[in-house]
C-alpha cells in the first residue's frame, strides 16, 4: 500500500471515528439532560476519542514522519499552517456563534458541546501533527539509547490512552509513579535540541516566529476547550471531558514543553549562529579543496580555491598567494591587492630583516602583524604568513591581510594553517598523478621504442659460401642501443657492422635507425671502411646531441681477395681466431667514437686496418654488455673470459659457438635476468 | 652511486669522483664541471683514483666540454685512473682527445703546461 493511500485511509478512519464521537457524545449528553438512560454505553466517545487519536498518528506519521524531503524549518511550517487552519475554523466557528448573538441557541448546551467536540477534534488534530514533527526534530541524531527512550515513552502514552478510556483500576500510588516518569521521559527527550545548531541565521529567525505562533494556538485552543469543558460540566458530567483524559493533557504538556524549550534554545543560540554558520562554510570550504583533486581540476584552481576559502573563512581585507613554480619563477595569485603593493610588504618585511618569514623557507605560521606597524602608506595592518608544504618541502606562501591591528585570533591561524595543509596535500597528489601519467607515458614510449628497436636489427643475414655468420642479440627491460647488421655491397664484398648507441630509451632507437640509415647508404658507395666513418661521422653530428654518440665497428669482407678491411670507432675491439696458428687476438687499432669530435679532425682519429683470413678463422663482433656482464661478486665477464669461452669452441660453426657463449654467460651472471644489453656477430670463414 | 668532491688548490679546481658514473650519476657530473667553469676556473683537474666504473654516457659528459673548453680556453686533466677504466677510455678513443696523467703531480705540471 502506497503512502498516499495510507494517509487517505488514515485520515478518512478519524474522520469517521471523529463523527462517531461526536454523535455518540451528544446522544449520551442530551439523554443525561433529559433525565433518560442513553441507548449508547458510555465508553463508546472514550474509546472512539482513542480511535481518533490512532488514527490522527499513524495519518501524521505517514504525511510527517516518512516524508524525508522535509527539513528543519519545513517541519515547524507543517506544525504551524495545521494549527492555522485548525485556528482559523475555530475562529470562524467563533464568528458565527458571535454573529447569532443573545438567541437561545448559543447557550444551549447540547450547542455548547456540539462546538466543543469540533474545537476538541481540531485541538487533537494539531497536538499530533506537533507531536510527530517534536518527534522527527527529537531523534534526528540517531541513536540507540534515544530510539529506546522515545519507544518507551510512546508506548506507555499508549498505555495511559488505553487507560483513559477504558477505566482500568489501577493502584493509585503506581499511576503517579507512572506519571512521574513519563514527566520525566519527556523532560529528558526535550533535551534533544541538536537541530538547532543546523539553522542558519535567517532560519533560526523564522522557526522562532513559527513557534511562538505555534504556542498561541495551543493556547488559544486550550483555553477555549477548557472553558466550554468547564460550562458544560456545570450542567452535566456525563459528556467526554478531555481533562478527564490523561492522555490528552499529556500530550499536549508534551508538546508545550518541547516548544518551549525549542523556542529558548533558538533563541539564545541566535548570536552564536553566525559562527556555526562559519564553521560549516569551512567545512564546505575543506570539501572543495579536497575534491578538487578528483575532478580534471588543475593546479591552479586548487590555488584559487584555496585563496577565495581562506579569505572567506577570516574576513581578509587582501590576499595573495606566492607559488614557487620548478622553474625557479614565482606566480601571484592576488585578491584585493595589487602585485606592487604585495611587492612592498614582501620586500618591507625582507628589509626588516625578518629570518625566513615571507621567503619560501618557513615552515611554520607566523603572525607578523606587528613588522607592517612600520610600513608607511600601507593600509594593512595585520597580516598572517603561511607555507603551503608539498613532501615536506615549501612551495609558496600564503599570505592574508587585513587593515585593522591585531585582526586574526589564534582560531584563525588554526582554520587557515589546516586549509594550507589540505592544499598541499591536494597539490602533492595532483603531482603524483601527474607523475603516474608521466610513466605510464613513458612505459608506453619505451614499448614502441623496442619494437622499432626490434624492426631495425636484420631479419636476415648476408650468407656467402665463404664463411657462416651467426648474431644475436637480446635488450634488457629498458630499450638498448645494440645495432648490427649486414649488407652485399657486390657480388664478393659484404659489410658488416656492429654499434653502440649511447644512452638508452627512446632516443637511443632513434639513434640507432639513424645509424641504420647511414649504413645502408653509405656501405652501398663501396668506400673503404676508414672514409665509411669520416662520413659517418659527418652525417652524425647534426644528429647526436651533446653528450651522446655511437660507438662502431665497420667490416668490409673480401671474398675475392680473402681480406677483411675494417676500421673501430671506438667500439670494442673485435676477438679473432687465427685457426693456422690457433691464436686469439683483440683487435685494438685507433678509432674514437662518432660524434665525439665534430670537425673534419675526425680524420686523424680513425684508422683504416686490414686483415686477411684463412680457413677457420673466427671474428666474433660484440658489444660492451657481453664483457661487462657481472657476476653475483660483481665482477666482469671480461675480456679474458670472452677470448677463453671462443678457444674452448673453435671447432664448431658460428650458431653453435654462439650458443655455447650465450650459455656461458648466462652462467656466469647466474640469472636469466639480463641488466644490459647482450649483442654477438659471430663469422667463422671457410 | 657518486659522490662527486670539489676542492680548490692554488687555482686549480680539483674535481674528484668517487664511486661509479652510470647514466642518472653523469648528470651529477655534468653539473659539477658545468659549475666549475661557470665559476670561472680554467684550470680543471679530475681525480679517478676512486671511480671504480664510466658508463659510456659518463664518457659522453667529458666529450661534451671539448668544444666549449676550447673556446673558453679551460685546460682539464684526469689523472689517477685505475686500469679498467683508463680501458674504457681508450676503446672509445677517448685517450687521444682528452689529457690523461698517471698521477695528481703530472697532471698539475700538464695543466700548468698548457695553461701557458
Amino acid at each position: 500500500m502506497g503512502n498516499k493511500a495510507i494517509i487517505r485511509l488514515t485520515s478518512l478512519g478519524a474522520a469517521i471515528a471523529w463523527i462517531v464521537l461526536f454523535f455518540s457524545d451528544l446522544t449520551i449528553l442530551f439523554s443525561d439532560t433529559r433525565g433518560l438512560t442513553a441507548d449508547i454505553p458510555l465508553w463508546v466517545p472514550r474509546a472512539m476519542l482513542d480511535l481518533f487519536v490512532i488514527f490522527l498518528y499513524y495519518h501524521y506519521k505517514y504525511r510527517i514522519e516518512k516524508d524525508e524531503n522535509l527539513n528543519f524549518t519545513d517541519l515547524l511550517w507543517k506544525v504551524f499552517a495545521t494549527g492555522l487552519i485548525a485556528t482559523v475554523i475555530s475562529l470562524s466557528i467563533r464568528l458565527v456563534v458571535f454573529l447569532l448573538g443573545n438567541t437561545k441557541l448559543p447557550s444551549h448546551i447540547l450547542f455548547g458541546d456540539f462546538i466543543y467536540l469540533i474545537n476538541l477534534g481540531l485541538f487533537l488534530s494539531f497536538l499530533v501533527a506537533a507531536y510527530t514533527s517534536w518527534k522527527r526534530l527529537i531523534v534526528y541524531h540517531k541513536s540507540k539509547w534515544l530510539i529506546r527512550t522515545w519507544a518507551l515513552f510512546e508506548f506507555l502514552l499508549l498505555f495511559i490512552l488505553v487507560y483513559d478510556s477504558f477505566q482500568i483500576e489501577l493502584n493509585e500510588g503506581l499511576f503517579i509513579a507512572l506519571n512521574i516518569i513519563l514527566g520525566l521521559l519527556a523532560l529528558v527527550l526535550s533535551a534533544n535540541m541538536k537541530w538547532v545548531a543546523y539553522l542558519n541565521f535567517k532560519q533560526k529567525w523564522t522557526s522562532l516566529l513559527l513557534l511562538v505562533l505555534t504556542l498561541f494556538y495551543m493556547g488559544y485552543f486550550f483555553y477555549t476547550v477548557t472553558r466550554a469543558s468547564d460550562i458544560i460540566s456545570a450542567e452535566s458530567s456525563s459528556f467526554l471531558d478531555f481533562r478527564s483524559h490523561i492522555f490528552n493533557i499529556s500530550l499536549f504538556a508534551f508538546v508545550m514543553l518541547y516548544s518551549i524549550f525549542s523556542f529558548l534554545v533558538i533563541m539564545f543560540n541566535l548570536p552564536t549562529s553566525s559562527v556555526f554558520e562559519q564553521k560549516l562554510e569551512e567545512v564546505v570550504n575543506f570539501q572543495r579543496i579536497s575534491q578538487s583533486i578528483q575532478t580534471e581540476q588543475s593546479e591552479e584552481s586548487v590555488y584559487n580555491i584555496l585563496l577565495e576559502s581562506s579569505v572567506n573563512s577570516v574576513f581578509a581585507d587582501a590576499a595573495w598567494l606566492e607559488i614557487k613554480g620548478s622553474n625557479q619563477e614565482s606566480r601571484l595569485f592576488s585578491y584585493q591587492i595589487s602585485e606592487k603593493e604585495a611587492q612592498e610588504i614582501t620586500n618591507h618585511i625582507k628589509t626588516q630583516n625578518i629570518k625566513g618569514v615571507l621567503d619560501q623557507g618557513i615552515d611554520k605560521t607566523r603572525n607578523l602583524s606587528r613588522y607592517l606597524a612600520t610600513l608607511k602608506g600601507g593600509r594593512f595592518r595585520s597580516v598572517l604568513a603561511f607555507p603551503i608544504l608539498v613532501k615536506g618541502e615549501s612551495i609558496g606562501t600564503l599570505a592574508l591581510l587585513k587593515e585593522l591591528p591585531e585582526g586574526f585570533t589564534k582560531e584563525m591561524t588554526r582554520i587557515i594553517s589546516t586549509f594550507a595543509n589540505q592544499a598541499g596535500i591536494s597539490i602533492e597528489n595532483f603531482r603524483l598523478l601527474e607523475q603516474a601519467f608521466q610513466t605510464e607515458r613513458y612505459k608506453e614510449e619505451l614499448k614502441i621504442a623496442k619494437t622499432v628497436q626490434k624492426s631495425l636489427l636484420p631479419q636476415k643475414l648476408e650468407q656467402d659460401p665463404q664463411y657462416d655468420i651467426a648474431a644475436f642479440s637480446r635488450s634488457a627491460d629498458e630499450v638498448g642501443g645494440d645495432y648490427y647488421d649486414t649488407l652485399r655491397i657486390n657480388d664478393h664484398e659484404i659489410a658488416l657492422i656492429v654499434a653502440d648507441v649511447s644512452g638508452k630509451g627512446t632516443t637511443a632507437a632513434f639513434h640507432m635507425s639513424q645509424m641504420k640509415g647511414i649504413f645502408h647508404s653509405l656501405a652501398q658507395q663501396q668506400i673503404d671502411p676508414k672514409e665509411f666513418m669520416i662520413r659517418a661521422n659527418m652525417a652524425l653530428k647534426y644528429c647526436l646531441e651533446r653528450g651522446s654518440f655511437i660507438s662502431a665497428s665497420y667490416f668490409v669482407v673480401d671474398t675475392r681477395a680473402k681480406k677483411i678491411s675494417y676500421a673501430r670507432a671506438g667500439h670494442c675491439p673485435v676477438l679473432y681466431y687465427h685457426a693456422a696458428e690457433k691464436t686469439s687476438e683483440y683487435l685494438k687499432d685507433k678509432g674514437t667514437a662518432l660524434g665525439m669530435i665534430k670537425t673534419k679532425e675526425y680524420c686523424n682519429f680513425i684508422d683504416l686496418n686490414e686483415l686477411p683470413y684463412a680457413p677457420g678463422d673466427i671474428m666474433v663482433l660484440y658489444t660492451d654488455g657481453i664483457t661487462e656482464a657481472k657476476n653475483n661478486k660483481g665482477e666482469e665477464f671480461d675480456y679474458s673470459r670472452l677470448e677463453q669461452t671462443l678457444r674452448e669452441v673453435t671447432d664448431l660453426s658460428s650458431r653453435e659457438i654462439q650458443e655455447h657463449l650465450i650459455t656461458r654467460l648466462y652462467e656466469y651472471s647466474g640469472t636469466d635476468e639480463i641488466n644490459d644489453d647482450y649483442t654477438t656477430m659471430i663469422i667463422k670463414f671457410h | 652511486m657518486v659522490h662527486i668532491k670539489r676542492l680548490q688548490e692554488s687555482g686549480n679546481d680539483i674535481i674528484a669522483i668517487i664511486g661509479e658514473i652510470d647514466a642518472s650519476s653523469s648528470i651529477e657530473l655534468d653539473l659539477t664541471i658545468a659549475k666549475s667553469v661557470g665559476e670561472g676556473f680554467t684550470k680543471i683537474l679530475v681525480d679517478c683514483s676512486a671511480l671504480e666504473y664510466i658508463s659510456s654516457a659518463g664518457l659522453g659528459v667529458f666529450m661534451s666540454y671539448i668544444e666549449e673548453f676550447q673556446d673558453k680556453n679551460v685546460k682539464m686533466v684526469l689523472f689517477g685512473m685505475k686500469e679498467k677504466v683508463a680501458n674504457t677510455f681508450t676503446i672509445l678513443g677517448l685517450a687521444d682527445l682528452l689529457h690523461i696523467r698517471m698521477s695528481k703531480d703530472e697532471a698539475k705540471k700538464l695543466v700548468d703546461e698548457l695553461s701557458v
